[in-house]
């Protein structure tokens, strides 16, 4: 078990520093001369190279990327060019958001998705299971950021039972999960209807497999084979699914935020392209990939905790 | 009384009668087998018993066990029966467990679902079991998972998990037929004393008459979905009155004709081969185990000679196999063929001079290709396809004894023993001097293995091939070969020719699986016209 | 034939053939923006009504479609000319190659596609190019696992070892006796990836990351559409419809192709 946490955990560092060298190399290699290019064409030549320095751009290619990285270490990502106060603090405040909202999307779908893979597993072949895969085909197809559109029409303007857009801030608790509710439900339906449509065929897939027959010959019910032994090792997929999910919700979440308005991570980053704020880009886009590095982390652990072969092949 | 009483038991499947008229009784204390080929109705007839029939199946007659109907309970009846009254064991002992759950759980799981017990009390009485099977403590603790067991072991938990409540009737479905020769004598021996021990009854299942006719008393003879014929054991191997039990047992004793036309030049010579591998690390800082798969083994194979390799599984022979069709480098060592070294470099002629015939008659053919294609792959060993090509398969498929137009179909339109012959003929076809026969008749039906042993054994004088003949089932190997060789852990321990081995082993290892090698009494064979 | 099938089959043509026809013809011509008529709810003139230009949404959904399906499908293109080599690759030879690639295959996993497109919008500026590129990349992983996983249960198989046998050599075999017998899975796999790309290319182009004015494209037209919903929910509801019906329809045929195309299914038939 050490020995896999330990191997797990070195790929958790290699991929961050792959992934940083990937970012610093589009980010600050691939533009040229990076204080140029956030100038723009028109800048005078002297303020180009005040903000080489200001930037640190004078010094190697490898120092900066390791003087960027020591940075992120401790916290310091660098000062935004645009607000001129620390990227670390501007980009605390939107996460407090964004996380909030991913996380609670995909609360929202695993409550969703499983009773429903279940039961569609469970009555396979039968009435409730065509509503089920139909239903469940209808989300996958449903673009978020347009069914968000949709919840606004109707649960905003119509009956006008939560905000159409904004965060009052998280003063007031209460409040911020209303604003938060409608943009979590238009993420989690249809990343639902995935997850119930994995858990289903891995339950299914599961069911056929001769450590079933031999509990249903024990005198286990169909159900009891179901719940006790076939969830379990249904959950090795419905893991993956659940991590790579983290990923496109938190891309979700980034989108969706245009349609409430809500001042997350991904306001932060449109608007910080727009204004060519490359420190800020850089910082952002490094976050959002650490998150989802660290959740392939946490779901290899997972896979450990629910399947003893690894703990022991590591 | 009987324990088991069964009349004109039928079995329909999306309206394809599978099951005819099956009726027999078992009395307690009994062992009763339920021999037949693949397809014959025997695991059917247990499912029906179990109530385990997959959807679409329709069941008529009467099944009762100690009194109470079998076939008109209601499914929660039937799971208090199942496991309670009716334990089963399959053939599968390696995906028969729940790979996620310690086996101490998953033996104790069937005292607490009928018996409502406390995990503790439960997980207490799974001790006992465990230990009745052979998997005392401090070995086998309640905590280990299957995955830490051997195939052999993993089908001693099955066993105590169905024998947990001490059922009336324990069906053991081909039990040992994935085992090696010696585990399947430790667990047949098992069964035996469970049977004993328990007063319970046993219901047999196997495709292995030898195995019947050491265990069981009353046996039934199945073909396709019906029994033919039952009685007591012995009289019925004696007599053989049906005439499919007499082309079973004609099929299982067959030997085909011998034939000497072995040369003193040596053909293939194996000099000190090694192979090893790396194990993981038994802990972070341990230096990694070595597992000598092949370890320092010579031998010589000679021109037109058949020579048998027989070991359990898992004692090197896939490994020397691959190195011999060159598809894998030694470490240490050299094999050479025709006095030019085999390896993974070799110029294609001398692959030409060694073909292979595999154990899988379904996974051995790319099932997108047609027959001509598949045979004449091997062509590719030659400078240039020959002109004549579609010829040469043409007269391969005779020779193996298909129609030349077979050549046009597809793989899926052959049956096991069909594909068999065509991967002889594409052996066959670059005009080897040697095929190495890897299992190559362990998948088939005893009348069709025969049929294909007897193509092997006439295809060797009309061609002058060598073999080598690779196996674990000892009887196989004394029908074809002049010589054989045993391997144990890597190592050549005995070697000789075949009679003689057999009848006289010498070696410890060779003792113990002739010993352990199920048999027909020699003198139940006599009668034979 | 299996309903899905022919379900999806019709609404996945039917887009594609609405992509097609816009190529020589459209109810209306979508450069000329008529003011006067904008946003106008549909009618017999403009079925499906107007946008805040007064353009014919039924106009700008065909030539929307092209864009959309062309993303998609170069992207599909992209992760399939990519990620099948390199699966295959990685089956043929355990051990480094193996090991390298699915790493790599691991790093790209992290950079979602909007990531993808955020960088190289940061430094290249928008366009529909990003779009394609950002998704291709992501679909490069998502082939060359498929493909690695395919091939690896095949290569366990005897026939492989005879080919072997037969002196071939890892190429030779992946590409006669491996692709072949993958195909199937990587024709499913691609109709998903071409649904997840339309989906993805909509997001892309909602939030400003992909095509740009004046080139119409499904998830353009419904960020126009959005300060509008109020006045005119049509204009935001039509062009999720489009994208709903396309990826439902190519989602069903993919389903539908998996049973049709599955030789386990199909021996037993």
């Amino acid at each position: 078990m050490a020995r896999y946490l330990l191997k797990r955990l070195l790929s958790l560092v290699v991929s961050l520093l792959a992934a940083s060298l990937v970012i610093f190399a589009v980010i600050e290699v691939i533009p040229g001369d990076p204080a140029a290019f956030m100038l723009g064409m028109n800048a005078a030549p002297d303020t180009v190279e005040a903000l080489r320095d200001a930037l640190g751009l004078n010094v190697s290619l490898p120092m900066r990327y390791l003087g960027w990285l020591g940075g992120m270490l401790t916290g310091d990502f660098g000062i935004s060019y645009t607000y001129k106060v620390p990227v670390a603090d501007l980009v605390a405040d939107r996460l407090l958001i964004s996380l909030p909202l991913a996380g609670l999307a995909l609360l929202l779908s695993t409550a969703v998705a499983m009773p429903i893979g279940l039961l569609a597993a469970a009555r396979r072949g039968r009435p409730a299971d065509y509503m089920v895969m139909g239903g469940t085909q209808l989300g996958i197809a449903v673009p978020n950021f347009w069914f968000a559109m949709l919840l606004v029409l109707a649960f905003a303007l119509h009956w006008r039972v939560f905000p159409a857009g904004g965060f009052p801030g998280w003063g007031d608790p209460l409040a911020a999960l209303r604003a938060l509710t409608l943009p979590a439900v238009a993420l989690a339906l249809p990343q639902a209807a995935i997850l119930a449509r994995v858990l289903r065929s891995a339950l299914i897939e599961t069911l056929g497999q001769d450590y079933i027959r031999t509990a249903r010959a024990k005198g286990l019910s169909g159900a009891q084979a179901l719940t006790r032994h076939a969830l379990r090792n249904a959950m090795i997929p419905v893991l993956t699914i659940l991590g790579m999910q983290f990923s496109f919700l938190l891309a979700g979440a980034i989108i969706i935020e245009n349609v409430f308005y809500i001042p997350g991570l991904g306001r932060l980053i449109f608007q910080a392209i727009t204004q060519r704020d490359l420190i800020v880009v850089e910082s952002v886009v490094m976050i959002l990939v650490f998150a989802v590095i660290l959740v392939t982390f946490l779901t290899d652990i997972a896979y450990a905790a629910v399947d003893p072969r690894l703990r022991v092949r590591g | 009384m009987s324990l088991l009483s069964i009349t004109d038991l039928s079995v329909s499947i999306n309206g394809t009668a599978l099951l005819n008229d099956v009726s027999f009784t078992l009395a307690p204390g009994e062992i009763f087998g339920l021999v037949g080929e693949s397809g014959s109705g025997k695991s059917l007839t247990a499912l029906a018993l179990m109530g385990l029939l997959p959807q679409g199946a329709l069941t008529t007659g009467h099944a009762e066990l100690e009194g109470v109907d079998l076939l008109n309970q209601s499914e929660k009846s039937m799971c208090a029966l199942r496991g309670n009254r009716i334990g089963m064991i399959f053939q599968e002992p390696m995906t028969a467990l729940n790979p996620l759950m310690t086996i101490g759980d998953q033996v104790a799981e069937t005292l607490m679902v009928h018996r409502a017990m406390p995990r503790a009390e439960a997980l207490a009485v799974a001790r006992e079991k465990l230990d009745r099977v052979g998997l005392p403590e401090p070995r086998f603790p309640l905590h280990i998972y299957p995955h830490e067991l051997s195939g052999g072991q993993r089908q001693r938990v099955a066993i105590a998990l169905a024998i947990a409540l001490k059922p009336a009737l324990l069906i053991a479905d081909e039990p040992t037929t994935a085992l090696d020769v010696t585990t399947q004598a430790q667990i047949l021996e098992l069964l035996r004393d469970l049977v004993d021990d328990e007063g319970m009854g046993l219901m047999l299942i196997t495709h292995d008459l030898a195995v019947v006719a050491g265990l069981a008393t009353h046996t039934a003879v199945m073909q396709s979905g019906r029994i033919v014929e039952q009685g007591l054991t012995e009289p019925l191997f004696r007599a053989r009155a049906h005439p499919y039990t007499a082309a079973l047992f004609a099929a299982s004793a067959h030997q085909p004709k011998r034939v000497d036309i072995g040369k003193p030049e040596p053909l293939l010579v194996v000099e000190h081969a090694l192979r090893a591998y790396t194990l993981a690390r038994p802990s972070a800082f341990a230096p990694r185990p070595m597992l000598y798969a092949v370890n320092d083994v010579s031998f010589t194979l000679h021109e037109g000679e058949s020579l048998g390799l027989v070991g359990s599984s898992g004692c090197g022979k896939s490994t020397l196999t691959r190195a011999i069709l060159g598809l894998d480098r030694l470490q240490g060592g050299e094999i050479r063929l025709f006095g030019k070294p085999v390896g993974p470099n070799m110029p294609n002629a001398m692959r030409a001079d060694v073909q292979v015939v595999f154990q899988d008659p379904y996974g051995s053919f790319n099932p997108r290709w047609r027959v001509d294609r598949l045979v004449a792959e091997p062509f590719h060993l030659l400078p240039a396809p020959p002109a004549d090509w579609r010829e040469r398969v043409a007269e391969a498929l005779v020779e193996v004894g298909l129609h030349p137009d077979d050549r046009r179909k597809y793989i899926h339109e052959f049956s096991g023993g069909q594909r068999q012959r065509i991967a002889i003929a594409r052996a066959l076809i670059t005009r080897p001097d040697l095929i190495v026969l890897d299992e190559a008749v362990s998948a088939l039906d005893v009348r069709i293995r025969a049929q294909v042993l007897d193509l092997l054994a006439n295809l060797r004088v009309s061609h002058g091939l060598a073999y080598l003949f690779i196996s674990h089932d000892l009887s196989v190997v004394r029908a074809i070969t002049d010589r054989v060789l045993v391997m144990e852990a890597g190592r050549i321990v005995e070697e000789g020719p075949t009679e003689a081995l057999f009848t006289a082993p010498r070696h410890e290892v060779t003792r113990r699986l002739v010993a352990a090698t199920p048999q027909i009494p020699p003198d139940w064979m006599e009668k034979i016209a | 034939m299996k309903p899905g099938l022919a379900i999806g089959g019709v609404l996945a043509g039917v887009a594609l053939i609405a992509a097609l026809v816009s190529l020589v013809w459209t109810p209306y011509d979508v450069t000329v923006l008529t003011i006067a008529e904008k946003l106008q709810p549909p009618s017999a003139a403009h079925w499906l009504g107007t946008d805040h230009f007064g353009r014919d949404i039924a106009a700008m959904l065909m030539v929307g479609a092209r864009t959309s399906l062309a993303v998609a499908l170069v992207a599909v293109g992209i992760g399939m000319g990519l990620g099948v080599p390199l699966g295959l690759l990685a089956a043929a030879r355990p051990g480094w190659a193996d090991e390298l690639t699915m790493r790599g295959n691991d790093l790209i996993f992290a950079f979602p596609s909007l990531v993808i497109a955020i960088l190289i919008t940061a430094v290249f500026g928008p366009s529909a190019i990003n779009a394609i590129i950002a998704i291709g990349i992501f679909n490069i992983p998502v082939f060359a696992r498929v493909t690695r996983g395919g091939a690896m249960s095949l290569w366990t198989l005897d026939y492989i070892r005879a080919a072997q046998v037969a002196g071939k050599g890892r190429a030779r075999i992946s590409a006669e006796h491996i692709l072949p017998n993958i195909a199937n899975l990587l024709i499913v796999q691609g109709t998903i990836q071409f649904s997840l790309g339309i989906l993805a290319e909509a997001g892309l182009s909602y939030v400003g990351l992909g095509a740009q004015p004046p080139l119409p494209s499904w998830g353009r037209m419904l960020a126009d559409a959005q300060t509008m919903v109020t006045l005119a929910p049509h204009v935001a509801i039509v062009p999720g419809l489009a994208i709903v019906a396309t990826v439902l329809g190519l989602n069903l045929l993919g389903d539908g192709l998996r049973d049709a195309l599955d030789p386990r299914l199909r021996r037993a038939r």
